[in-house]
């Protein structure tokens, strides 16, 4: 295929919205909407804020299947609040999982998809979305002993705060280019550190550090996919039928003490310098 | 005053006297095995390590080397106590500014030693192990869902300086773009958004509060106060489950029970 062709034919996903994103993944037809927008289920604290809400409060929740194995995919929309979770999106993706746990429980093996472009908790929600992040995590966990949770952070919010976390409790995660992957947004370091330690606006500089090549590259995550509609859906796919993974990244505690025991904290850190550190053989 | 807090290690020194030193963590973990009662529990808390390698989490932050070695100290547990019908109780004594923030930290995967911490106390509590997060002092963001927020039951001390919160004022403020003033105006009238243990309590994630003599360095009646309140904490995990479903129900967080709600009808 010509180049020009090549691009006639991809479809880019992180152009998608959530609920785009979510329809994109699942089987044709399969698509049904928990707690859509026309229920109106919105947040109770965003509006004596002056913030205004918006009728799905950021996230989606879609049941349907993925190459006819059943899955709920929890979709969060980064165009809202830079996908910051509060109280109802929080309960949506933490429900939808307790739910799922709860089918593999009663012998129907429901697996989970999160699309993570969050900024991690909704600060007008503080600790409600904290709370529910927490419910998240927990859900995770739970889930991951029946089936595996496929994290997916196509771009371009990218993830942070404390979904970071649940990202890394993820069975799989897959990335593109364009996703960023890290506990503390740039401007929070920035503030609490100094410019000479983070400067935010310098954008290669954060990609070389939390972009998806350099998080594929040092293993922290998965797979590393085109921003194409047709290769997330197939990588996706990949992983589910993939089952539970030997063992799950975020068990790795021994792993992880004896490579950081092997470095020399001193100067400040370079990319290379984890990739050796992490993957040494792969880099 | 010291620059910074020196809570979570009186506490721990208090609650675990007698206890065995858990060796080959982190200095700045404070881990060790002991009893409530007859109840067999290990102690855990992060403390400050003013000679942590990491330059960015000396002041009592959890880290890398934190959320690892808190995953660690708990696996080991889980691990040990795999074949037991008695499982020890794991008491997280929280007392945490914040997480680290800084370079080395985003590089070499933050999220992921959190990650980690987060993972070994939620399978501890699967597992049949109580979790209790005894909060002392600060409870903050990442460093509070790492250390303490899988935990089955929150107790918190009553005190100005025991505060649970996403982010620190200053910060929260810049990313909202709000002077503090304005934050801490709308903080009074969104319980959410306070930073204060009674705000939080209305909110329903607390098992119990508890007002004490001494919060920096408890007195005798303190310790015998606060134990008694973990052996009840521990009692009610064996009473009634190992999940969080605890933590719902208050009227500051009725959507988050409708939303599971309508979750389950529509599934």
């Amino acid at each position: 295929m010509t180049d020009s062709a090549e691009l006639l034919h991809k479809h880019s996903f992180v152009e998608l919205g959530a609920r785009q994103r979510a329809k994109a993944l699942l089987d044709a037809g399969t698509f049904r909407e928990l707690l859509d927008p026309f229920q109106r289920v919105m947040s109770p604290w965003l509006s004596r804020q002056g913030v205004v809400p918006q009728a799905d409060d950021g996230v989606i929740i879609a049941k349907g299947s993925i190459d006819g194995l059943p899955v709920v995919i929890g979709a969060i929309e980064g165009a809202f609040q830079g996908g910051s979770l509060g109280e109802v999106g929080g309960a949506k993706l933490a429900g939808a999982l307790e739910l799922a746990a709860e089918d593999n429980r009663n012998g129907i093996p429901t697996r989970a998809v999160l699309l993570l472009e969050t900024g991690g908790v909704r600060l007008q929600e503080a600790n409600l979305g904290l709370a529910a992040i927490a419910d998240v995590h927990a859900a995770i966990v739970d889930l991951r002993q029946y089936q595996p949770v496929i994290g997916v952070v196509a771009g371009s919010v990218g993830c942070f705060g404390g979904m970071s976390i649940a990202a890394g409790l993820c069975s799989y995660l897959l990335v593109t280019q364009e996703a960023r992957l890290g506990l503390n947004g740039p401007q929070v370091i920035e503030q609490e550190a100094g410019l000479e330690e983070y400067d935010s606006r310098d954008r290669p500089f954060i990609w070389s550090l939390t972009g998806g090549e350099q998080r594929f590259a040092t293993g922290l995550v998965d797979r590393y996919a085109e921003d194409d509609v047709a290769q997330i859906r197939q990588q996706v796919s990949a992983l589910l039928k993939q089952g539970l993974p030997a063992q799950q990244r975020s068990t790795q505690a021994e792993l992880f003490l004896q490579r950081l025991a092997r470095l020399d904290a001193g100067p400040q850190i370079e990319p290379s310098v984890v990739r050796d550190l992490y993957q040494g053989e792969r880099s | 005053m010291s620059a910074y807090s020196l809570r979570g290690l009186n506490w721990f020194n208090a609650l675990s006297a007698g206890a065995k030193a858990v060796e080959g963590l982190p200095a700045s973990l404070k881990v060790a095995d002991g009893f409530l009662g007859e109840q067999a529990v290990r102690f855990i808390a992060v403390v400050a390590d003013p000679d942590n390698r990491f330059v960015r989490a000396r002041h009592g932050e959890v880290g890398l080397l934190e959320g690892w070695g808190l995953a660690k100290a708990v696996d080991e547990v889980i691990t040990a106590d795999q074949d037991k019908p008695q499982k020890r109780a794991l008491i997280a004594i929280v007392d945490v500014p914040s997480q680290a923030y800084g370079r080395r930290e985003e590089a070499l995967g933050i999220h992921q030693a959190l990650a980690g911490a987060a993972d070994s106390y939620a399978r501890a509590r699967l597992a049949g192990h109580a979790v209790i997060g005894l909060l002392v002092g600060k409870a903050m963001s990442g460093a509070f869902l790492a250390h303490g927020y899988q935990a089955n039951r929150l107790i918190a001390l009553r005190d100005p300086g025991v505060m649970v919160h996403a982010m620190g004022k200053a910060s929260a403020a810049r990313v909202t773009l709000r002077s503090v003033e304005e934050l801490e105006a709308l903080a009074a009238s969104v319980p959410p958004m306070a930073y204060d243990i009674d705000s939080y309590a209305s909110l329903g994630l607390l098992w119990e509060t508890l007002s004490v003599e001494q919060i920096e360095q408890p007195s005798a009646n303190d310790l015998a106060r606060v134990a008694e309140c973990l052996t009840l904490a521990i009692g009610d995990v064996a009473a009634k489950g190992r999940d969080l479903s605890g933590r719902l129900g208050a009227t500051n967080r009725t959507a988050s029970s409708q939303v599971r709600q309508l979750l389950r009808a529509q599934w």
